[in-house]
């Protein structure tokens, strides 16, 4: 018999193993779900399979009458269009705040506590701030994102630009590169992947604060619409716009990783 | 076209001397190699004339005019190793010292010149032996072949003063030999005044035409750091087979 860390699961098997703690919750959810149910039929908390696609066809596939929207699609559309945008201009600030931060040692002295020191103010404690400032529109919503995950992304990327090897910065000078040159084609390139790996890591922060944002001042949005039905705990809602928000991410992830791939092969681990 | 003065040149790091009243003249298109126990200054030396130390005392001359005190064109370097680009690929990296030059603000030839540059970069690739890797990025070459590159990265922007820190002291033994004869091609083809930092001796009796050794002379047990290395032999080499 081998050691367990030198047994590796086949391929089938692998996929048997990933799928059995889903069936196995999905199992465990059905099953409480009858239990409660036959104790009190008006239960609201562990609602039957029946009532989540009732949920789901009203709120998906219904026209709103009040509205005349299809309420599902028009908040997805609006939180995902808030969190791509959050996350385009966390992207392009860390960029070129990292840039300058990580190259010019004068950039960095000046700048470098002002990051560090943002990056401590808990943004939700600036939440306030911006619904004064900004208003309770969308850009209220977006900042809020941006200023919770821009910090995180900026030091990240700083600390990459110093983990570049100093050969690499003396080389590209001896070749007759300007600031700005070894700016544009040593160090920019060599941080897209990691930019990417950390917005992936960033888009779990970025869910939290737009589902924050959407819960205390929105007309729209899947984190108001959980915040909204959460008064009449209708569980049948939120347990699918959960199952949803969460796969969106996943996708969103998944996505990225390929695009990281595709996009830079150099970066990838040698296999 | 490169001569080099090195005129009193002490370096100190705060009480702690490493390389005291250092003494050179070399001439135009001299191959010096340096050898020298580790930790007696020899990088040091090098990383002066690179332009990333400066001197404490003394002044480095190259053609009669002080040295820039940062890197540029007129010296290039090879380190043992990291000194090429991973993100572009081998043909990419040969093209980048053209591109800066040619470009100052994109950093990016096109069209007729960024063909004529392409000409010259796959010439050079050829020389080099690394032809049938041009599309290849550095984690895909092996030890012996990143070196290459790196050399001819280096040889491309045609600099007055080509710096080798240990280049092949991370490669196989069995690949030293081409590379040396790489090496002596490229300095025959070129008029460059090469430095070359080994700790191998018998390389470097071989491809000198002067030979530094770097050594601590004197010793305070009391006070080890007193002391700096000087040059202790200054051989002129007579190339049996010359180039």
């Amino acid at each position: 018999m081998r050691r367990l860390i030198n047994q590796r699961p086949g391929r089938g098997e692998k996929l048997l193993l990933g799928a059995l703690p889903f069936l196995l919750l999905g199992a465990a959810y059905l099953l409480a779900s009858r239990l409660r149910l036959a104790a009190n039929p008006e239960d609201k908390l562990l609602p039957p399979l029946a009532a989540l696609a009732d949920a789901i066809r009203e709120y998906a596939f219904t026209e709103d009458q009040r509205s005349g929207q299809w309420l599902f699609w028009a908040d997805t559309w609006a939180s995902l269009r808030r969190i791509g945008l959050g996350l385009l201009l966390s992207a392009s600030i860390s960029l070129a705040l990292a840039l300058a931060v990580g190259v010019v040692p004068r950039v960095r002295a000046l700048l470098s506590p002002l990051v560090g020191a943002i990056a401590m103010i808990p943004p939700l404690a600036v939440l306030p701030i911006l619904f004064i400032v900004v208003g309770l529109e969308e850009a209220a919503k977006i900042s809020l994102i941006v200023i919770g995950i821009t910090p995180v992304i900026t030091r990240d990327l700083a600390l990459r630009v110093g983990e570049l090897p100093v050969e690499q910065l003396i080389k590209a000078q001896t070749l007759g590169a300007s600031t700005w040159q070894l700016l544009l084609r040593v160090v920019l390139p060599q941080l897209w992947p990691r930019l990417i790996d950390s917005l992936r890591l960033g888009l779990g922060s970025a869910w939290l604060f737009l589902i924050a944002a959407e819960a205390i001042a929105s007309t729209e949005g899947l984190g108001y619409r959980i915040f909204l039905v959460r008064r009449y705990l209708a569980m049948d809602v939120i347990l699918p716009y959960v199952v949803w928000i969460t796969l969106l991410a996943v996708a969103t992830d998944w996505l990225l990783r390929q695009l990281r791939a595709r996009a830079f092969p150099w970066a990838e681990p040698a296999s | 076209m490169a001569t080099v003065s090195v005129r009193h040149v002490w370096k100190e790091f705060g009480a702690q001397v490493v390389l005291e009243n250092l003494q050179l003249e070399i001439g135009d298109h001299e191959f010096v190699t340096i050898v020298g126990a580790s930790g007696c200054g020899k990088t040091t030396f090098l990383r002066m004339l690179l332009g990333v130390e400066q001197p404490t005392r003394g002044e480095i001359l190259i053609d009669g005019a002080p040295l820039r005190p940062e890197p540029d064109p007129d010296r290039g370097i090879v380190f043992q190793r990291y000194s090429l680009f991973p993100q572009l690929t081998a043909l990419e990296n040969l093209l980048l010292g053209l591109e800066f030059r040619g470009s100052r603000l994109l950093g990016r030839l096109f069209g007729a010149r960024r063909r004529a540059a392409l000409a010259r970069c796959e010439a050079l690739l050829e020389q080099v032996g690394l032809a049938a890797a041009r599309d290849r990025y550095p984690a895909q070459l092996s030890g012996g072949m990143q070196q290459r590159l790196s050399i001819a990265q280096s040889v491309i922007c045609e600099p007055k003063i080509l710096l080798l820190d240990e280049p092949f002291g991370a490669l196989d033994p069995g690949i030293t030999a081409d590379m040396h004869r790489l090496i002596l091609d490229l300095w025959a083809a070129n008029r460059m005044t090469i430095f070359m930092i080994s700790h191998d001796i018998q390389e470097s009796f071989q491809l000198g035409t002067r030979l530094l050794t770097f050594d601590r002379l004197r010793h305070d047990p009391q006070a080890p750091e007193r002391y700096g290395a000087r040059v202790t032999y200054d051989l002129k080499l007579q190339r049996r087979n010359a180039a």
